[in-house]
């Protein structure tokens, strides 16, 4: 299953948030979108998971999800989004229950996801309980439980420290080799983004366009933290985006 | 160990027996407080002494017996009541006017103001009409309830109900309204039903609101059950309470008092232990 923007626009009110953005999600790659911030990276991500519709333009769905997908279009949030009064288990089949997923199948599913992001220990803790990185690999079990067509990630490692932020792309990497997955990733961080994505997709300031798409072809096992292609590529984007950057930090400042 | 003579370190060496440096001395700490920890045998000290300074008081002759009676007095007339076997003659009524009462409301209170937190139109249509009935003072309507609904025990049942459902309304809409929306648009992105969401999502997350909106209105409950009782009521607290009342029987009145008191306490402390069993995950 493939995901096509076509020619999407959008404003809240007067507000102008994007303007004509066309760009295809290939099918078993990570896209990732960067962006100065403000410049409508989420509300794109909400757009292509149909929480909004954009005011121009539509997200079109490209062949039907594959056999046993349950929510084609799965979000993991940047603030995790876990219920605190479930344990984490109980978090897992919270989005199994609706799909009459129980008992032992229902068990079955969690146990494989937990084991898939090293959570088998602590199915029965609190969110409480849990460290950031915890929480979460939660949330990633969770979008694996409903065998996702795409994942939409919006910045899902900002909320984490850097070493931790390491260990969860070194975790994404591995689940994506044993099964690809496509995946919209949002970010602001261009370090997120050389390591994680087959494209990136460079954002210019409010109203968002894109301003170029960088591919990278080195396979996603082969990025190593420090790589000097990779710093090249970040730099390249960097440069992309800098002027963007001043002038979108000026423009909050004005606002 | 506390040397003062490594004179490896980075600071210059400093014999232990000279006199303290005056300009060194300890930062001054500003932190702490504001975070109440359990402290369980204060409340029964603020009772005893209290208890303890009218008894003192009454006994010595500081306050006259037309003030205050005495509390070792008021013992006496409870155990009179319990002996007699009259206490649970007037318990049982009056818990069950209150459980009935109570449950109607809270349970109507909890229901609209889901509806009020979660729909445009009800909010917009009930929110006012709520704000108009919360100040009326509930006892004032009392004949009004024996018209509509009699003497017996339904107008009390109504009563008690009426006045516990506008705080639960208004603590409800409020608790859900500060739902977490990320929680929300959490539940949609997986496809979730709308009644799932609100059953998982909302219902547990306004919880420790309408808990603590409880509180308010069952205590609401107890006052308004003295004032259910005052009409056609031969048997309840309140019945006892009105008529010593009237004899200027403050022993009996206070043992009455006392009896609404523990009654406070109980429901708190129930309410507590709800609390504790259900909003463990909180942080
Ligand atoms: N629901 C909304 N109503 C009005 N303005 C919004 C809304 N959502 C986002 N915006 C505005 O749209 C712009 C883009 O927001 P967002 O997509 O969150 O940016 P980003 O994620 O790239 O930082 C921001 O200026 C934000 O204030
Ligand atoms: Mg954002």
């Amino acid at each position: 299953m493939q995901i096509k923007l076509d020619s999407i626009s959008h404003s809240y009110g007067d507000f102008e948030v994007m303007r004509d953005i066309t760009l295809e999600i290939p099918n078993g790659k990570i896209v990732c979108i960067v962006g100065p911030s403000g410049c409508g990276k989420s509300t794109l991500l909400r757009f292509i998971g149909g929480l909004e519709q954009p005011s121009q333009g539509q997200v079109l769905q490209v062949g039907e999800p594959p056999e046993g997908c349950l929510n084609p279009l799965t979000y993991i949030f940047q603030d995790f989004a876990l219920l605190p009064w479930r344990t984490v288990d109980g978090n897992v089949s919270l989005v199994l229950e609706d799909h009459g997923i129980k008992g032992k199948a229902a068990k079955a599913i969690i146990d494989d996801v937990l084991a898939r992001t090293n959570l088998t220990d602590f199915a029965k803790a609190l969110p409480k309980q849990l460290s950031g990185g915890m929480k979460q690999r939660v949330a990633i079990a969770r979008a694996m439980a409903v065998n996702p067509a795409v994942l939409l990630m919006d910045e899902p490692l900002s909320a984490l420290d850097s070493q931790t932020r390491e260990l969860l792309m070194d975790d994404l990497v591995g689940l994506w080799e044993r099964t690809p997955f496509t995946a919209v990733y949002v970010t602001h961080n261009l370090h997120e983004a050389v390591r994680l994505g087959h494209s990136i997709v460079v954002l210019s300031r409010r109203p968002g366009q894109i301003r170029d798409i960088v591919e990278i072809d080195k396979p996603l096992s082969d990025r190593q933290f420090g790589d000097a292609d990779l710093d090249l590529h970040q730099k390249h984007l960097w440069n992309l985006m800098r002027e963007e950057a001043r002038a979108a930090d000026a423009e909050l400042i004005n606002a | 160990m506390p040397d003062g003579n490594d004179a490896s370190g980075p600071w210059p060496d400093k014999p232990q027996d000279k006199k303290p440096d005056a300009q060194a001395k300890p930062v001054r700490m500003r932190g702490g407080g504001f975070a109440p920890m359990p402290r369980r045998w204060v409340g029964f000290a603020v009772f005893a002494v209290l208890i303890g300074l009218a008894e003192w008081g009454t006994r010595a002759g500081w306050i006259s017996p037309l003030t205050l009676p005495k509390p070792s007095d008021v013992l006496a007339t409870f155990g009179e009541l319990y002996d007699s076997g009259l206490l649970f003659k007037h318990l049982a009524p009056s818990l069950s006017r209150l459980a009935v009462g109570a449950v109607l409301g809270v349970s109507a209170g909890i229901g609209i103001g889901i509806l009020i937190g979660l729909f445009s139109y009800i909010r917009a249509g009930l929110v006012p009409l709520v704000a108009a009935i919360f100040p009326i003072p509930k006892i004032a309507l009392l004949p009004l309830f024996v018209i509509w609904f009699g003497i017996d025990e339904a107008s009390k049942y109504a009563l008690i109900a009426f006045g516990t459902f506008t705080p639960t309304v208004v603590a409800t809409y409020g608790a859900v309204d500060n739902v977490d929306r990320t929680l929300i648009r959490m539940g949609q992105s997986f496809d979730l039903s709308w009644f799932s969401i609100v059953r998982k999502i909302v219902l547990p997350g306004a919880m420790p609101g309408i808990l603590s909106g409880l509180r308010v209105s069952l205590a609401i409950a107890i006052i308004l059950l003295v004032a259910a009782e005052m009409l056609g009521a031969e048997y309840g607290i309140g019945a006892y309470i009105l008529q010593a009342g009237s004899l200027y029987d403050l022993e009996r009145l206070f043992a009455g008092v006392v009896i609404l008191s523990l009654l406070g306490v109980i429901v708190s402390t129930a309410i507590s232990a709800i609390e504790r069993h259900l909003l463990g995950w909180r942080t």
